[in-house]
């Protein structure tokens, strides 16, 4: 019940009711690890009315903001780290790609991703193709993500689908490509599996590519 | 001579604008020598060409094209994006072979890359450039980082000038520390106690900020002279540069580089009051900002880059209540002062179109970047001149006829009746050179109206 209702608000970003609320829960003598479970259902919430255009960029934004004082009260009174890590659908690399160092949109798509139940692994920004490659063999994902802004990221986008397939390893893994001036000319060009235009486009294509 | 700057309706500012921009002036103040008669013809009817499209009073002889690249043309000569920084002559030289290449209708000069010794000097943090960041090859890119803390609205509101030369410089570019020592000059009133407010610059990092200025003036001076003299060299060749200067939207001056995109969003729910006065503070100093610059080079456009408005950064009640009203009065403010504002569109605006086309009829020129352009035209269209929107994709990976199909569409849609000027829609670095050559060729040949 407890859970339900933190959910509940921190889906409806009410963000001095949820710490309120926390601390009374805990005060209780609620179990940390049913409010940490309820604050990952209400961030489903949140990513679910993202994808439904009901919430945007700064719902989401600040939804995250919310999560980080949640967890900031919950952490020291879970026992072993954050508890018990949920199951997650399957493991996504990001970064953006070499020579460009824009960030916002990419970890956007990050945030998404994780709010949706993958395990993301966020290489940064100006990511050479070599880094991508070593990280695909480190975790064996199987989704690639690579985001650019400038049109110099075309080359570099391409450059990385190239390392990703002289390594042996295209057929192993799906590319999506997104930000700026992409498109699925520029997806073409580079050799990707998929162009997607915002951070629900880019969850769609996880999920269809490796379910959840 | 008629009625006097002040007493003119924006009507009449925006018409004197046109009429001076045809008769223009060497550095001297005489009429501008141009290099033959043919020039001198070109140069007007490009004007004209322009004028017509923004005014949509009527229709012009042809479609005008643009270009609006960002390192393109020195990527073009050959040189790195570094040498275009460092270099003037060499950036001057790149942009006028440019501009013979392609012949565009009106052009932005030739300072997109800026002084990089200016910015060594100030030891610019806002920005990585070629050998401070990014590779020679590649364009400058912005560190967006909150430089503005979540506790310093009211010292925003309260006095803008003040917080930006004790907070904001000083966080910005490096060598400008000493400004944090400096008094505010709304002390110095009289003379009991005058004598206080200049003991700060006496201080060694007051002293050692204000030497880091006088370099760095003096490199913007000599940079400026550059970019000047290849301003006056295309003008006498035929060439407009019609850009006035540039200005921004409250919300973006803020979400852009003062709190951050996370920062402004926070803030939306935080403080929304707190962000909504120091937007409305922000107001008459931007609009401030795009006539003295309009002034100054005595073009009326005034570009203003729009970034975190465009679809899903913002809702619909988001939009009218943070983004919008200020929006709107920078532009209404510029126009009372007889410039042109000149929105660019950066990614994706459809869902702002019902929105935005609430601007006065022929007072606005807007850059579509890949919003859809026929709904563009039937709404913003309506009251104002589209520029666009050929895409970045297509001018780097495409063919020349894939880029004129593409052209021709636009001229059939957007073009229709007037009120359009073909160009790319983002700033773009590479591109294919005959696939740009096509963008105007075919609006030379497709784009004349009957």
């Amino acid at each position: 019940m407890m859970s339900k209702e933190l959910a509940r608000l921190l889906a409806d970003l009410k963000e001095a009711e949820v710490i309120e609320f926390l601390e009374e829960a805990l005060e209780q003598g609620t179990d940390p690890l049913d409010l940490l479970e309820g604050a990952k259902e209400g961030m489903n919430i949140v990513g679910q009315r993202f994808a439904d255009a009901d919430y945007f960029i700064p719902d989401l934004i600040f939804s995250g903001e919310i999560l980080k004082r949640i967890v900031a009260i919950l952490e020291p009174r879970l026992k072993s780290g954050k508890g018990e890590e949920a199951e997650r659908m399957g493991k996504v690399i990001i970064g953006t790609v070499a020579g460009d160092i824009h960030d916002i949109g990419k970890d956007l798509v990050a945030f998404m991703l994780d709010v949706s139940g993958f395990e993301v692994f966020d290489l940064g920004i100006d990511v050479p193709a070599q880094k991508f490659v070593d990280t695909i063999k480190e975790t064996g994902s199987k989704v690639v993500g690579l985001s650019g802004f400038l049109t110099l990221a075309f080359d570099s986008m391409k450059e990385t689908v190239e390392a990703i397939d002289k390594a042996g390893l295209r057929d192993k893994v799906k590319i999506m490509i997104g930000g700026g001036q992409m498109d699925d000319q520029v997806r073409n060009f580079t050799g990707a599996d998929a162009y997607g235009r915002d951070a629900m486009a880019a969850v769609q294509l996880a999920q269809s590519w490796i379910g959840g | 001579m008629g009625k006097k700057w002040e007493e003119m309706s924006p009507d009449e500012k925006q018409e004197a604008q046109f009429q001076k921009l045809l008769t223009p002036k060497d550095p001297e103040g005489n009429d501008l020598q141009f290099q033959s008669q043919q020039a001198e013809a070109n140069y007007k009817a490009s004007i004209n060409r322009i004028k017509d499209a923004i005014q949509l009073k009527k229709t012009p002889d042809r479609v005008p094209v643009t270009i609006l690249p960002s390192m393109f043309p020195y990527i073009n000569a050959g040189m790195t994006v570094e040498e275009a920084m460092y270099d003037y002559d060499k950036c001057t030289a790149a942009f006028k072979k440019f501009m013979l290449e392609f012949q565009p209708d009106m052009n932005i000069g030739a300072s997109a890359p800026g002084p990089g010794k200016f910015f060594e000097i100030l030891d610019y943090k806002l920005y990585s450039w070629p050998g401070h960041g990014v590779k020679p090859e590649h364009c400058y890119q912005c560190n967006e980082k909150e430089y503005m803390t979540a506790e310093e609205y009211d010292l925003l509101i309260t006095d803008p000038s003040f917080y930006f030369r004790n907070f904001y410089l000083p966080r910005v570019f490096g060598a400008l520390g000493g400004f944090t020592m400096l008094p505010p000059l709304t002390g110095i009133l009289e003379m009991y106690g005058v004598a206080y407010n200049f003991i700060p610059y006496a201080l060694p990092p007051v002293q050692g900020t204000f030497k880091a200025l006088f370099e760095a003036g003096a490199e913007a001076l000599k940079w400026a002279m550059a970019m000047g003299g290849s301003d006056v060299e295309l003008k006498s060749l035929g060439f407009p540069n019609i850009l006035g200067g540039f200005t921004k939207a409250p919300f973006d001056v803020i979400g852009d580089t003062l709190r951050g995109t996370r920062g402004i969003m926070v803030d939306m729910y935080r403080q929304p009051d707190k962000l909504l006065k120091a937007m409305e503070a922000l107001v008459p100093i931007m609009i401030g900002m795009g006539i003295g610059a309009s002034q100054q080079t005595g073009n009326p456009q005034i570009f203003m880059p729009l970034h975190k408005a465009a679809d899903g950064f913002l809702s619909d009640e988001q939009f009218d209540k943070f983004y919008w009203p200020t929006f709107k009065a920078v532009m209404l403010g510029l126009i009372d002062g007889g410039c042109i504002p000149f929105p660019a569109l950066e990614g994706h605006w459809g869902s702002r179109l019902k929105v935005i086309q609430d601007v006065p009829k022929g007072k606005t020129m807007w850059m579509v970047d890949q919003t859809d352009m026929a709904k563009a035209k039937e709404t913003l269209g309506k009251n104002a001149c589209l520029i666009g929107n050929v895409p970045s994709s297509t001018l780097k990976l495409g063919t020349p006829d894939e880029v004129k199909e593409y052209c021709r569409k636009l001229i059939d849609t957007a073009g229709k009746g007037g009120g359009f000027i073909m160009g790319n829609g983002a700033f773009f670095d590479e591109a294919k050179p005959e696939n740009v050559k096509a963008m105007v060729e075919i609006t030379k040949e497709y784009g004349v109206y009957e």
